[in-house]
């Protein structure tokens, strides 16, 4: 999502860089990375501990933290992180603990962003992380060794490292006896890395690493935001405009704050919070608070009305253009046939389960903000900005989150800003902003909507001759920091990503973009671009395969002679899927193709009608997403993947009545439950290629995967999403 | 004053009557492990038991649980508990694992009633409860997993 941020600086440069930089100075300052959270279980008790670099700790208690870079929500980041310092390492698995690492951005810089500032999007967190991590787990096994070398005046060379003991001859020692000496060397650089025929961990099952949090998370332990636990915490809860673009004109909190447990209520720049000594008592006060909004700017369109608008915009030649290749306009001329096709995306709401949240403190000139901190160094500027402070006057302290999907990436801060403010306008006092559920949904930072309007040419042997697709709908981007780096000749490419570069060798191809100016905040949703291109294309390709009376794998794979990767995972689906061969009485099946974050993902869907709607019995996915440094994991994303986009496919959306959300909870906005989840099947192609991300790319192929095969089973064509619109019956 | 039993023990709440169980255990008594996600009784990770039976605690109010046992994610045990809780780890089932507790309170108690449910039966019992990373695949196949250890 954030893939495109600072990508010009080479990544590979830009990790030596900051790896030397970080261990050129590891003591004092850049160890406050490590500073537990005081949210977390351990920080009350944290024992003594050395930095053996700025990633690792170990402590007197033989406990090894790693600080991850990257935030865990879910995509499995931190066993990954663990995974590649233990390769290296190897510490007993068991004395692992991983936690975030912050406040210190020339450690966790992401090098596929170039490495200047943290942050965690667009499936980098492993591709960021291979090289820095393993490592830092180098570096730190070396540490140990030449500590225990000096202790037992032996070589360091004669000296073994297993499961968390160093040995020589009949001399062994913990790490955790070996750490405060090892933490006095000077951090080696350059330490070489074991050679991938030596690992026992990289590409191992959860048989020999199951992940760490599984257990604290089946037995309710784990801490999210909003168990945070501070002494004096207030909960506040926000009251929001109804309308985007609304403002406060004035309100009348009197009678909220005579209500029992109401401690303030509070206006501050993105609304008005009501603060408490509990989550029920501000729910409860909230509702006694009378607002009279502004909104002479505010956005009062409907979605239909926009809808309609993009409709007739994507319909007519114009927008920017995002790519031409060939001689479009001859090509259409010669062509045999003409298809044209137009397909209508509605307006998402991320909805993580664990609705948005930040606690913030202040006090003795200090910030301490806990949260699913996706990008901290910027927000630790944001809340240096509300407090008044400078920002190295600001602790982020990064927390686990229940689900994040891309809401938790906002240029603005959103709910770090609310947080900071109010603890601000409450003298400095702990308060965590809690948004329920309504607030969460209504909140904005949709995926876009967007209308694809696709044409293309076919020769009378039925092969593609031109392509043309005409994208219309908000950019991400624009108006936002990024703007200035990413948007380029009035192209957001998160707008066009998954429809300007495609596998298929078009002799004559053009998409062209038009932004539309809506006053409805957008944002990365898991996959982005992808969520809507992937779906607009792969669906209209097996309209033409159809046309072309082709088989739509064939007609896929006579198209990509030039992209290798594409063609491995599709023939692995197909082949897994047993493409071709009969299937029982009354399913279907769909195939679909996509490239999302440098991860090439085939999805072939088994489908039968019930009730005129698709019922998904069975997918069958193959990745390839480079080395497989977590092969379980990769299968539980694109697991996920699946159950995410087609819970949105289905049945998803975010409509607007006057301006207004018409959803605020998991009535109105349905998302998949566990009987509409199909079986999945995950075939991982084998790869010696640097490994690349898997949160997002199991998403995109899932809708067209879908909707292909259940045309077959119905002969109709699902061009408006979700399938439940009435348009569809 | 509202009595009940939590977790097996004798509790006292000094809290209104209207107050939802679970605001009053997470915030007033503090136990955390049971998760606010809708706050409607759509998403199931507020689901506790009352008397045994999986309830939301969201739309449960103080006065409904006066009198009455009340089990949270903290206080679950037995054998059954641990086989669900073996099998989710065994399976890494959870993901971010905001819904887990949720997932795993009306695991267990789907298991409690019936020791070899069907994946329709699984359905039937975990429909209410939302995982957003949609782990349901291996929800189905931990509850399975379980159900054959107790078997
Ligand atoms: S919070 Fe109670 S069901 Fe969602
Ligand atoms: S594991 Fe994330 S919501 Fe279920």
């Amino acid at each position: 999502m954030l893939a495109r941020m600072m990508r010009n600086t080479p990544a590979a440069k830009a990790s030596r860089r900051g790896f030397l930089l970080g261990s050129a100075a590891v003591s004092g300052a850049l160890v406050i990375g490590f500073r537990p959270s005081a949210g977390s279980a351990q920080s009350a008790t944290a024992p003594a501990e050395a930095a053996l670099t700025p990633y690792i700790r170990i402590g007197a208690d033989n406990r090894v933290t790693i600080a991850a870079a990257h935030m865990e929500m879910g995509q499995g980041i931190y066993h990954g992180t663990a995974t590649l310092v233990n390769e290296e390492l190897r510490a007993d698995w068991s004395q692992i603990d991983v936690v975030g690492g912050a406040n210190n951005p020339k450690a966790f810089g992401n090098l596929m962003w170039g490495g200047a500032i943290q942050g965690t999007g667009g499936s980098t967190g492993l591709a960021s992380s291979y090289d820095r991590y393993r490592k830092a787990g180098a570096a730190a096994r070396l540490m140990l060794v030449q500590a225990a070398a000096s202790d037992w005046k032996v070589p360091a060379a004669e000296i073994t490292v297993e499961r968390g003991i160093v040995r020589h001859g009949s001399k062994q020692a913990t790490f955790g006896a070996l750490a405060s000496k090892a933490a006095a060397l000077p951090i080696p650089a350059n330490v070489p890395l074991r050679d991938p025929k030596d690992w026992i961990y990289i590409g191992k099952d959860r048989d020999v690493l199951g992940k760490l949090d599984s257990r604290a998370k089946s037995t309710g332990a784990q801490v999210f935001t909003i168990d945070v636990k501070l002494p004096g915490l207030l909960t506040a809860v926000m009251i929001h405009p109804p309308l985007f673009g609304a403002t406060v004109k004035s309100f009348d909190a009197a009678k909220a704050k005579a209500m029992p447990g109401v401690v303030d209520v509070v206006q501050v720049p993105r609304g008005i919070a009501v603060v408490a000594d509990n989550m029920w008592h501000a729910l409860k006060a909230r509702e006694a608070v009378t607002v009279a909004w502004d909104d002479s700017r505010a956005e009062k369109r409907s979605s239909a009305e926009l809808m309609a608008s993009y409709r007739e915009t994507a319909m007519k030649p114009g927008g920017a253009n995002a790519v031409t290749a060939g001689n479009v306009d001859a090509a259409f001329k010669g062509a045999a046939k003409v298809l044209e096709a137009t397909f209508e995306f509605p307006y998402l709401a991320h909805a993580a389960l664990e609705p948005l949240n930040a606690v913030a403190r202040i006090g003795n000139g200090r910030v301490e903000v806990w949260g699913g901190h996706q990008m901290p160094d910027i927000y630790q500027a944001i809340a240096a900005q509300v407090a008044g402070v400078t920002p190295d006057r600001v602790t982020m302290h990064v927390m686990k989150t229940g689900g994040g999907f891309g809401r938790r990436a906002v240029a603005d801060g959103d709910i770090i800003q609310e947080a900071v403010s109010v603890s601000r306008a409450l003298g400095g006092r702990p308060v965590k902003v809690q948004w329920d559920r309504e607030n969460d949904m209504r909140g904005g930072r949709y995926r876009p909507a967007y209308v694809h309007y696709l044409k293309a040419g076919l020769d009378k042997e039925g092969n593609v001759v031109a392509w043309y697709n005409h994208i219309v709908g908000q950019s991400i981007m624009t108006g936002t920091p990024f703007e200035a780096g990413y948007v380029k000749n009035g192209v957001d490419p998160t707008s066009t990503e998954g429809a300007h570069k495609l596998p298929y060798a078009f002799p004559a191809m053009k998409v062209d973009l038009t932004t539309a100016k809506v006053g409805v905040p957008v944002l990365w949703w898991r996959a982005v671009g992808s969520t809507h291109t992937a779906y607009a294309v792969e669906a209209f390709i097996d309209e033409l395969a159809e046309a072309a009376g082709k088989d739509p794998i064939q007609f896929r794979l006579a198209m990509m002679k030039d992209s290798p990767r594409h063609v491995g995972v599709l023939r692995l689906a197909a082949e897994k899927a047993g493409w071709g061969q009969p299937l029982s009485a009354g399913r279907f099946r769909g195939v679909a193709l996509a490239e999302s974050f440098n991860t090439f993902v085939a999805q072939i869907a088994e489908v039968s009608l019930e009730n005129g709607q698709p019922r998904v019995h069975r997918v069958i996915c193959a990745i390839d997403c480079g080395i497989a440094v977590n092969p379980d994991n990769i299968r539980a994303q694109v697991e996920g993947g699946v159950g995410f986009g087609l819970g949105a496919v289905l049945k998803s959306q975010l409509t607007l009545d006057g301006g207004k959300v018409v959803q605020g909870n998991f009535d109105g906005y349905e998302v998949l439950r566990i009987d509409e989840m199909p079986q999945v099947e995950v075939h991982i192609v084998p790869s010696a290629q640097a490994p690349t991300g898997v949160g997002e790319p199991g998403v995109p192929p899932i809708g067209p995967a879908v909707a292909n095969a259940f045309y077959q089973a119905s002969k109709r064509r699902v061009r408006i999403l979700p399938f439940n619109r009435p348009e569809n019956a | 004053m509202i009595r009940f039993t939590l977790n097996g023990r004798a509790q006292e709440a000094n809290v209104e009557a209207d107050m939802p169980l679970l605001w009053a255990i997470r915030d007033v008594i503090g136990l955390t492990g049971t998760r606010f996600g809708c706050g409607q009784a759509l998403c199931g990770a507020c689901t506790v038991w009352i008397d045994g039976q999986p309830t939301r605690s969201c739309q449960t109010t103080m006065a409904d649980v006066a009198g009455k046992a009340v089990t949270t994610i903290e206080g679950v045990s037995g054998r059954v508990t641990e086989a669900v809780q073996k099998a989710w780890v065994d399976l890494d089932v959870p993901q971010c694992g905001y819904c887990q507790s949720g997932q795993v309170m009306a695991a267990i108690a789907l298991l409690e009633s019936n020791r070899k449910p069907t994946d329709n039966d699984i359905d039937a019992a975990l429909s209410g409860n939302i995982c957003r990373c949609a782990t349901y695949q291996r929800i189905r196949s931990a509850v399975h997993q379980a159900a054959r250890s107790l078997a």
